[in-house]
């Protein structure tokens, strides 16, 4: 910022809040590349599946503690190498990743989740 | 000798006339080769062509495919021989002596393994040793970590799989070695991501015989520290290519390592706190990149979630505060890669603002709710043992045991030279040229550099840490500095510079940029290497062969300094001690042995043995016997009741031992030979760990003389010559002088001539040279007369009115002098 804006005023601001929403909106629909809607679709899940999981741990009970740690671990654990494909497969990923071509990030997306689902299935039990 | 250099006529055709001069120059030095390559075009579309002198002869004419596969073999049998070099130096005590296992610790380890390959893996996770802390038992399998047993036992499944049959004590005594060689590859590896292959030969040199990381991985050290450190290793080195390439697989890989690690030792913590130091630092410098975010984030997930399979961690990582920095900076790095997500889509500036706004708000929030968790109990503040590391004085206050080790005391500054030699000094020019560069990657050797100094300063234990990282550190200083000298291309002098620009035809701009540095010759610059300029290297050939001449002497002597130190300090089994003839030939003192095989072949089945924690496992595995309290220290109340038991005089003594059904008692007792680490000098440790209980009772004041002297001549206090301990480990001792001054070698001291007279304890075996002395507790008299009265009465005294009468009348009826 080279010049120093003067303070908007609240109708101001939250005007030009809601315009910047619908950008962001707009944006969204236009440039995201079908697959990685379908990722932000699948995370989006996987993130009220793991909202409703903490809910009933903290509403109801925790009792059988291993099993939410297992079942919270899983989500929080999917959600997140979801997250890194989506960077792996979103556009502008090809300055950042130089090693490491689509298929190689999904196939690693997918050897990492067989582990992961393998730890937090032995930690049900 | 014949000028070696071409003349112009023999040059290829591609030299233009312009080049003459330079080219002269180069035929009329006989030192010089001169090789004509091809410079680049510049705009004005001529071709220089360049000279590069050589300071010695190179093989021409071998294609870039030969050399790199030379290059390749030699590297692989450079590293088989210093896998070779690693294993064959860690030998010393299996050829001195046997194959046998060392010290304390490894024998409960060793017991752990036989349990797992004799009884299988159920048994082994299940296990509740109701020998050990009699009688309250340990739940071995959720106290310890399996790491080293179930590599130990992978092995020998493996070895047994393939029709070569190895004894358990075999597998578990070279497991170090073995892992040692496997930690060079590694760390050659880790450096080669770091700085040049060549460094990470040297790099894996130097790990392969440093005395730092030999002290913990001899044949026969068979404890924890002997995977960790490949793990480690391994560790990083994913971490580093998981960080570089932006993989998953990576990431994975980093965490099944971090997860192995945690299996196998306490110190993993070190990793769990050095990798999300990484990333926040990377963070704040402004290398947030999508390679970290993948990284750090699949790291974290699995490792997390493999780290709870253990059951000695289990919910450590989310209920700790040691763990609460990874959670935090995973938190941080999913809310910033979520904001350039956004960012990416609005381009508006506002909104950018306030989203930086929202990043802070929710970072203060979690901060907050994490200090609340803390403060309220629900997360674990820092664990004692950590804690120390910070407050240095904390363990002497308030956990004595801790504080009595001898591992944890601070290190003194010979250590660092003792264990490292030259590397020491290369150490921080290694870190500074990580500093020049200043890659993702050699951030990371710059953080751990400067933690693990601090911590190796702290605790003499953790020079083990700071290992690793002055190997790497060294050696890329050390390459660094042996590439300049053997780099065989001259550079041009500042005057051939001048000369050729001065002929060619160049753009204004050169003209007025070299007028400039012309002009500025004033101010001060670097020169050479650090200067950046253009041409930087080594004229002349004798300057290259005193400084690689001297530093090969240099290696040669951090080799014989390693090899001697391994020889003479980090080779000794502690089981056996050896020690030399007055004619020369070697005497094994053997008294360990013979006394634990004693107990194991002369007492009952379930005969409990009193001794202090630090033989606790070597008699559960050599003598097989229920102990009291061992080396785990994971009850501190039942230690200072044994403390107590030591210090108190007999009356006070005899009861704790009966109530805990004590059969033999065991001490140390280095007098006679000459051996300083017996239970007369950790006595203090024993009275302090008891005064943190009952500091009514037992106080360490009383057994310093007047002048604060610890005595143990005639001028002992009383309750010095009264405790068992003292009683025990001088008992008879008289007598071995025949009639002279009975002299305490350790001490330096002369024990009163007068007997000691035990009431209660049995003198059952004392070994050759009286360094083990077994006592057998005496049950209760079969006619409920006190033990004192029986033996007075046996002393031929008379009995007295009240047996139990203490304030014995000094001028009492006696006809014949105590015993």
């Amino acid at each position: 910022m080279s010049t120093k804006q003067p303070t908007p005023n609240p109708t101001q601001s939250s005007a030009a809040l809601q315009s910047s929403f619908q950008t962001l909106l707009e944006n969204y629909q236009t440039t995201i590349p079908a697959r990685v809607k379908l990722i932000d679709s699948f995370l989006l899940f996987i993130f009220l599946s793991g909202v409703l999981q903490f809910a009933y741990r903290i509403l109801i009970t925790s009792y059988p503690f291993y099993a939410f740690a297992g079942g919270f671990g899983s989500t929080v654990g999917q959600f997140v190498l979801l997250a890194g494909l989506r960077a792996q497969v979103a556009p502008g990923r090809d300055g950042e990743f130089k090693q490491v071509s689509q298929e190689r990030a999904f196939a690693d997306f997918c050897a990492a989740s067989v582990i992961l689902h393998l730890f937090a299935f032995n930690f049900l039990g | 000798m014949a000028p070696k250099g071409k003349s112009p006529a023999a040059t290829p055709s591609k030299n233009t006339p312009i080049s003459t001069p330079l080219a002269k120059k180069a035929t009329e030095d006989p030192l010089a080769k001169a090789i004509i390559v091809e410079d680049e075009e510049i705009p004005s579309g001529t071709v220089t062509p360049k000279t590069i002198k050589l300071a010695y002869p190179l093989p021409e004419h071998i294609s870039s495919t030969t050399i790199n596969n030379t290059e390749s073999l030699l590297r692989f049998v450079i590293l088989a021989l210093i896998c070779g070099a690693a294993i064959g130096s860690r030998l010393f005590a299996v050829i001195r002596f046997e194959s046998v296992i060392h010290e304390f610790d490894p024998w409960f380890n060793f017991r752990a393994s036989k349990v797992l390959v004799n009884e299988g893996f159920y048994e082994f996770w299940n296990w509740f040793d109701p020998t050990a802390w009699y009688p309250l038992g340990r739940t071995v399998g959720t106290t310890l970590y399996p790491g080293l047993m179930v590599t130990a036992g992978l092995i020998w499944h493996f070895l047994r799989l393939i029709n070569m049959p190895v004894d358990i004590r075999n597998v578990c005594v070279m497991l170090a070695p073995g892992f040692a060689g496997l930690t060079a590859w590694t760390t050659y590896l880790f450096t080669k991501e770091m700085s040049t292959p060549a460094a990470g030969l040297l790099a894996a040199a130097f790990i392969g015989i440093a005395p730092g990381y030999i002290s913990r991985s001899v044949a026969g050290s068979y404890d924890n520290e002997a995977i960790a450190i490949f793990l480690l290793m391994a560790a990083f080195y994913t971490w580093i290519k998981a960080m570089k390439t932006g993989s998953a697989l990576w990431g994975m890989l980093t965490a099944l390592f971090y997860g192995w690690m945690v299996a196998a030792w306490g110190g993993y913590v070190f990793i769990t706190n050095m990798i999300p130091l990484h990333a926040f630092v990377l963070i704040l410098m402004g290398r947030f990149n999508n390679r970290l975010y993948t990284a750090y984030s699949s790291w974290y997930v699995i490792g997390t979630i493999s780290s709870m399979q253990v059951p000695f961690v289990e919910f450590l990582p989310i209920r700790t505060s040691e763990h609460m920095a990874a959670l935090g900076v995973f938190g941080l790095l999913q809310l910033i890669a979520f904001v350039e997500i956004v960012r990416r889509l609005v381009p508006g500036k506002q909104f950018q603002l306030l989203l930086r706004a929202f990043v802070v708000l929710v970072f203060v929030v979690s901060f907050a709710a994490l200090v609340v968790l803390t403060f309220s109990g629900w997360i674990a503040p820092f664990a004692g043992r950590f804690y120390s590391l910070w407050d240095t004085g904390y363990a002497k206050v308030h956990m004595p045991i801790i504080a009595s080790v001898s591992e944890h005391q601070p290190t003194a500054w010979p250590s660092f030279f003792f264990d490292l030699e030259m590397l020491i000094f290369f150490f921080p020019a290694g870190v500074f040229w990580c500093f020049k560069e200043l890659r993702d990657e050699q951030i990371f050797i710059i953080i751990y550099a400067t933690l693990s100094a601090y911590f190796a300063g702290v605790m003499v234990r953790l020079m083990l840490v700071i290992t690793p990282v002055v190997c790497v550190a060294a050696a890329i200083a050390f390459s660094k500095l042996l590439e300049a000298y053997i780099d065989p291309v001259i550079p041009e002098s500042e005057d051939e510079i001048e000369e050729a620009t001065a002929h060619q035809p160049m753009s204004k701009a050169k003209a007025k940029k070299i007028a400039a540095a012309r002009q500025n010759k004033g101010e001060f610059n670097f020169t050479g290497i650090l200067g950046g300029k253009g041409n930087k290297g080594i004229f002349g050939l004798d300057t290259r062969f005193a400084v690689v001449s001297v530093l090969s002497l240099f290696l040669f002597l951090f080799v014989y300094h390693c090899t001697w130190v391994t020889s003479s300090a980090y080779s000794s089994p502690s089981v056996v001690l050896a020690s030399r003839n007055p004619d020369g030939s070697q005497n094994i003192i053997d008294d360990f042995r013979e006394a634990y095989y004693w107990i194991r072949q002369n007492t009952e089945k379930d005969a409990v043995v009193m001794s202090w924690w630090d033989y606790g496992y070597q008699i559960a595995g050599m003598a097989d016997r229920p102990t009291l309290v061992d080396n785990n220290t994971w009850n501190n109340t039942h230690i200072a009741t044994v403390g107590k038991a030591m210090s108190s005089n007999e009356d006070v003594a005899y009861p704790i031992l009966r109530k805990h059904d004590v059969d033999y008692v065991l001490v140390i007792f280095g007098g006679l030979l000459g051996y300083s680490g017996d239970d007369i000098n950790k006595f203090l440790w024993m009275v302090r760990i008891a005064q943190g209980e009952w500091p009514d009772e037992v106080q360490e004041v009383n057994y310093f003389t007047q002048r604060g002297e610890y005595a143990v001549d005639e001028r002992a206090t009383p309750t010095m010559k009264n405790s068992l301990m003292y009683k025990m480990s001088y008992y008879r001792f008289h007598e071995l002088f025949g009639g002279h001054p009975a002299q305490d070698r350790v001490r330096g001291q002369t024990i009163p001539s007068t007997g000691i007279q035990l009431d209660t304890l049995d003198e059952a075996f004392t070994s050759e040279n009286w360094i083990v002395r077994i006592y057998k507790v005496k049950k209760e008299d079969p006619i409920g007369r006190e033990h004192k009265a029986v033996s007075s009465f046996e002393g031929g005294k008379k009995l007295k009115k009240s047996a139990s009468s203490i304030t014995a009348a000094s001028g009492g009826k006696k006809s014949r002098p105590n015993m």
